[in-house]
């Protein structure tokens, strides 16, 4: 009998024992770490019978706000809804527009959207992770990545001007270019950190701007492994996510899903490589995949995407051109010609796609918001039916499932 | 099989030459647009003979106050395939017309189950029926909600 016919034979005696009426609670809707998001989770016994999703408590009508806002004022509002990976969220709000206005870019500053939007996918991903590991019980992980995001997010708020919400992408460039010099206090800071980990130190030519993406990136590569030790090879965590809630492939195409959860099923689908934009053609990097499709899967595949984004980084950081960063200062009334244009991206949740439809005016006439998370609704429903009690903060969080980002 | 959507976009013309009343095929967005009795049938044949094998989005749009106005609906479907690795750099989308004042089409949740919740949510915001889908009803807006459908261009927001 293997692993997965015996868990089987166990929920068949689960739900048999009991001789009690199916019981229906509310899983949330207060949600610690994601925002609010509830499930109505029918429980026979210890097994998980129904669930129904049910988004929408965070619901803030961004696409209806877009509609009254002019081009340029949507980019404040529109990276809201997901505040951790800002950059991810509003990349084909750009793009869409870019194309609608036939301009592209200078070379800088497709590199600077490059670096920014992998610093927020890592910035993204160590949230993850650091509440995938408290809600399996792994307390050491929420303080380490916490702690370690800090310094991601110092860097995100050295180049855009802010931690988390910068509205650093405008369409036809960024809204100003990096650095040359990084602050001494901040290099003292790091260095501190630096010191603490890796016993060594940070000397003033770290001061650079490149250099010291560059010792960041160094840093975390290490850093990596520690959390591979700490958490992703712990017996905790393995025996909490290892062959539970197992999404085939086909299950993975059917249900529509994305990201981390598509890639850990199998299939090798990044809009990074297959819908390359910006300067991603120009860099190396693997698209990392599971076999099996399980939480512990899901997880290793976020794992491995952190050491492939500080590749990116590294390289995009030697690579950048000088030049300008953005093609003009755009009026705030800027106006942009009638079309209708798509652009997906891929977010640090998976794939984001815009649809925008301007009528010429100074704002436009409809913009849709189809990000991951919502995309991963069918997801949720398919895995936790079936599942016990026990599995939900797992399964749940091995989704990444953000529920701003869901509802809009 | 093809493989550029120009080649997609016209081997749908020569399957359902009727059906089609408009196409854009530019690097912006390839859209193509069918009745709303033929979607069915076009959605089917995408999926079974083309591999379109899920939907990224389901947008309805007011074309109430479009520069060219109607009083009709617009939805579209953003349409995917993650068994086709030579179409993953395409974009494609079909759409319909509904009628604004009492918006109805069939459900495509039997094709691609992956629309259910952008149905639903076209649903509530736009008031579309979708026939046969198999749990039509509010998604995102709460219980309370009693106004007529947000995005329609005819609600204004309080304070605007």
């Amino acid at each position: 009998m293997t692993v997965l016919e015996k868990r089987e034979e166990v929920r068949k005696i689960e739900i048999y024992d009991t001789g009690e009426a199916p019981l229906t609670v509310s899983y949330g809707p207060q949600h610690p770490g994601t925002g609010h998001f509830r499930m109505i989770v029918t429980i026979s016994g210890d097994t998980v019978v129904d669930v129904e999703p049910d988004p929408g408590f965070v619901h803030r009508g961004e696409e209806k706000m877009a509609e009254y806002k002019t081009w340029i004022t949507n980019i404040p509002h529109l990276e809201r809804p997901v505040i951790l990976d800002s950059a991810g969220i509003q990349y084909p709000y750009v793009l869409a527009v870019e194309k609608l206005m036939g301009v592209e870019p200078p070379e800088r500053a497709k590199y600077l959207r490059t670096i920014m939007a992998e610093l927020q996918r890592l910035g993204s991903h160590l949230y993850w992770f650091a509440l995938y590991g408290i809600f399996v019980g792994h307390a050491t992980m929420f303080l380490w990545c916490f702690t370690d995001r800090d310094y991601i997010v110092d860097l995100t708020s050295l180049i855009g001007g802010q931690r988390i919400t910068h509205a650093y992408f405008v369409p036809g460039g960024v809204r100003n270019d990096a650095p040359k010099n990084v602050p001494r206090g901040l290099l003292r800071e790091f260095n501190r950190y630096y010191r603490m980990v890796t016993g060594k130190e940070l000397t003033d030519k770290h001061l650079e701007f490149r250099k010291y993406v560059l010792a960041v990136c160094e840093f975390f590569d290490g850093r990596l492994d520690d959390y591979w030790e700490m958490f992703f090879n712990s017996e905790i965590f393995i025996h909490r996510a290892r062959n539970v809630g197992i999404l085939s492939q086909g299950d993975a195409i059917r249900l529509g899903v994305v990201g981390t959860t598509l890639r850990a099923s199998g299939i090798k689908y990044d809009n990074r490589v297959c819908n390359p934009y910006d300067a991603y053609p120009n860099l190396k990097f693997d698209i990392p995949t599971g076999e099996r499709g399980d939480c512990y899967d899901r997880a290793v595949v976020g794992f491995k995407e952190m050491r492939e984004s500080l590749k990116i980084i590294s390289q995009a950081v030697e690579m950048m051109p000088d030049g300008p960063v953005k093609l003009k200062q755009h009026p705030i009334n800027l106006r942009v010609p009638a079309g209708e244009a798509v652009a997906r991206t891929e977010a640090a949740r998976g794939e984001m796609l815009y649809y925008i439809r301007s009528e010429g005016g100074d704002r436009p006439y409809r913009v849709k918001i189809s990000p991951p998370s919502f995309r991963l609704l069918p997801a949720i429903a398919y895995l936790l039916k079936g599942a016990q009690i026990a599995e939900i903060p797992p399964i749940y969080w091995s989704l990444n499932y953000w529920p701003v980002e869901a509802d809009r | 099989m093809s493989t550029t959507i120009e080649a997609l976009a016209d081997d749908l013309s020569a399957k359902f030459g009727q059906a089609i009343k408009s196409k854009i095929v530019d690097k912006k967005i390839v859209k193509i647009e069918v009745g709303r009795e033929d979607i069915t049938a076009v959605a089917k044949y995408l999926r079974d003979n083309m591999g379109w094998d899920h939907v990224k989005a389901v947008t309805a749009i007011d074309l109430s106050r479009a520069t060219k106005k109607e009083d009709r609906l617009e939805v579209i479907y953003h349409l995917g395939t993650y068994s086709r690795a030579d179409c993953w750099g395409l974009d494609l989308a079909i759409s319909c017309r509904v009628e604004k004042a009492s918006p109805r089409m069939t459900s495509l949740t039997d094709i691609w189950p992956s629309c259910e919740f952008h149905e639903r949510e076209a649903f509530e915001m736009f008031g579309i029926v979708f026939e046969n889908h198999p749990n039509l009803k509010r998604l995102l807006l709460p219980d309370y909600w009693s106004d007529i459908p947000p995005l329609l261009k005819d609600y204004q927001p309080p304070g605007r």
